[in-house]
């Protein structure tokens, strides 16, 4: 598979270690009431989708970016590919304006 | 039909007239006491087991395309019960001894072949780890055998015993496991299914279950609704999907792992030989090609088919094994899907979900389990209870703690 990089253009994904699904990224409020459920939830449950999958790749051998991939786990085709700080920040502005906290 | 040398005899003498389909081939009936979904090994092993041990005889497997088309098709055929945990090597040994009465009980040539599996050591720290590892199976009445270089050397002298970087210094060996025609045990299951009543219904896809008040009467299939008073899901590599239609989130991803069929060669390797510098197996068929397989590719993926770079780093592992197996060309590679649960160990049990029971999470030992998985989850569909050596694979160890990794890799599904 090639990953098309947002900085380094097409990159073969041997130069990257997949972590999986990107709502990793959304790590739960350890402080939260219910954060025992939610933790077990981040950690273990996955949807495992056939179909459009939107995983984390980190370019170990190349870059050290964490990029975003949108995949297709039935066709191996690659959608989309985007720097993971780029959505986090994107993600962080777009709450903080909505009032809440994510 | 009995098989026996008999009736190969009389069947030549009389123009083979007489042989029928080993199973039929009927159109599902309304309803059922027990619905297994997934005619692969394990499904139908479930059921034969289920028709035999539990004396049950309204069962049906539902399989979405024909029985055995999975990933007890697409396996390396490896069988033993080499495992450290106490929730595994009881399991995984009860399993080997089903295997070593397979032919019998269902009266079905599987090829069971108890040629030995070589697991190699290549310093003092893995010889001590193996050393543990032989203990903890002995301890559970499986046997285990550490050999040191020169007794290795004996009986598998090609080894690249003086690789600079991995020297082979011995290996744990299970004289008792093996290779078994990984087709047959389809085959041989849904023979005997067929034979005590089973209705094994090809062709009938699930698209959904229909649950009232927490409980699950029946399931939608493209051949219409069937009711069951107890229903299985034993569809390993394709779990999520089918329990997503249940409403139920796993702790599974599917990844693809491939596998790897040279030409063939005249008798060259004596046992399996597992290679404990990097992950590669090798065992050679009875036709005489070299069936070996590696690592999973890393990536959740429902293609059966894996990426070159997998490929490279599965004959590098092999060519730093045993060097000569280079002369050897490749002949065949595919891939099959595989549930990675998140501490490697797989689940057997029931689901939130009253009369819906779950059997999945078989990462890439699935196919060794077969027998054994068969014979638990029937315990657990007749009787209500997990079988004795399946108690610890349950669905919530991972929200109380309990997980079984062998490994100690975490809740990473793509390192076990």
């Amino acid at each position: 598979m090639i990953i098309p990089h947002p900085l380094l253009g097409p990159r073969d994904s041997q130069e990257f270690v997949y972590l999986g699904d990107a709502s990793l990224i959304n790590r739960p409020d350890w402080q939260a009431g219910d954060a025992a459920d939610s933790f077990y939830e981040y950690q273990y449950l996955r949807d495992n989708p056939a179909g459009t999958h939107r995983e984390l790749w980190y370019h170990e051998m190349g870059d050290r970016s964490w990029l975003i991939v949108t995949r297709n786990t039935v066709t191996h085709e690659i959608i989309s590919a985007e720097l993971a700080n780029r959505q986090t920040a994107a993600a962080k502005t777009k709450s903080s304006r909505a009032g809440g906290r994510k | 039909m009995r098989y026996s040398g008999f009736r190969i005899l009389k069947e030549g003498l009389t123009g083979n007239k007489g042989w029928r389909p080993a199973w039929r081939d009927p159109n599902p009936k309304p309803a059922y006491d027990f619905i297994v979904i997934g005619g692969g090994g394990h499904g139908l092993a479930t059921a034969y087991y289920l028709a035999s041990q539990f004396g049950q005889s309204s069962v049906a497997v539902l399989e979405k395309g024909w029985i055995g088309g999975g990933n007890v098709g697409r396996n390396t055929t490896i069988i033993r019960s080499n495992y450290l945990l106490d929730g595994n090597e009881p399991f995984y040994e009860f399993s080997l001894k089903l295997w070593e009465g397979l032919e019998q009980d269902t009266n079905y040539n599987s090829m069971v072949s108890q040629r030995g599996v070589f697991n190699l050591y290549h310093s003092d720290g893995q010889r001590d780890a193996y050393r543990r590892r032989g203990n903890a199976m002995m301890l559970h009445g499986a046997d285990a055998e550490l050999l040191d270089a020169e007794q290795l050397r004996a009986e598998c002298p090609f080894l690249n015993f003086d690789n600079a970087r991995f020297p082979i210094m011995g290996a744990l060996v299970q004289r008792r496991g093996g290779t078994v025609r990984h087709d047959a045990v389809a085959w041989g299951y849904a023979r005997g299914a067929d034979a005590l009543g089973v209705d094994i219904i090809q062709n009938c896809e699930v698209t959904g279950f229909r649950i009232q008040n927490g409980r699950c009467t029946g399931v939608e299939t493209n051949r219409g609704f069937i009711a069951g008073r107890k229903i299985g899901s034993a569809v390993a590599g394709s779990s999520s999907r089918v329990m997503q239609a249940a409403g139920l989130r796993l702790p599974i991803e599917s990844h693809v792992l491939q596998a790897f069929v040279s030409e063939g060669l005249k008798p060259i390797i004596p046992g399996v030989i597992t290679y404990g510098g990097g992950h590669f197996y090798i065992s050679q068929s009875d036709k005489g090609g070299l069936v070996f397989g590696g690592d999973i590719d890393g990536y959740n993926s429902y293609a059966q088919r894996g990426n070159l770079q997998v490929v490279e780093d599965v004959c590098e592992g092999g060519m730093s094994m045993m060097p000569l197996i280079g002369r050897a060309r490749m002949v065949r590679m595919w891939g099959g899907i595989m549930d990675m649960s998140m501490d490697g160990s797989p689940i057997i049990d029931r689901t939130p979900i009253d009369g819906l029971y779950f059997n999945g999470g078989w990462c890439y030992g699935g196919f060794k389990a077969t027998p054994a998985s068969g014979w638990c989850f029937a315990h657990l569909l007749a009787t209500d209870t997990p079988h004795e050596t399946a108690t610890a694979y349950r669905m919530d160890r991972f929200r109380t703690g309990h997980m079984i990794d062998e490994k100690g890799s975490g809740a990473q599904p793509n390192l076990h």
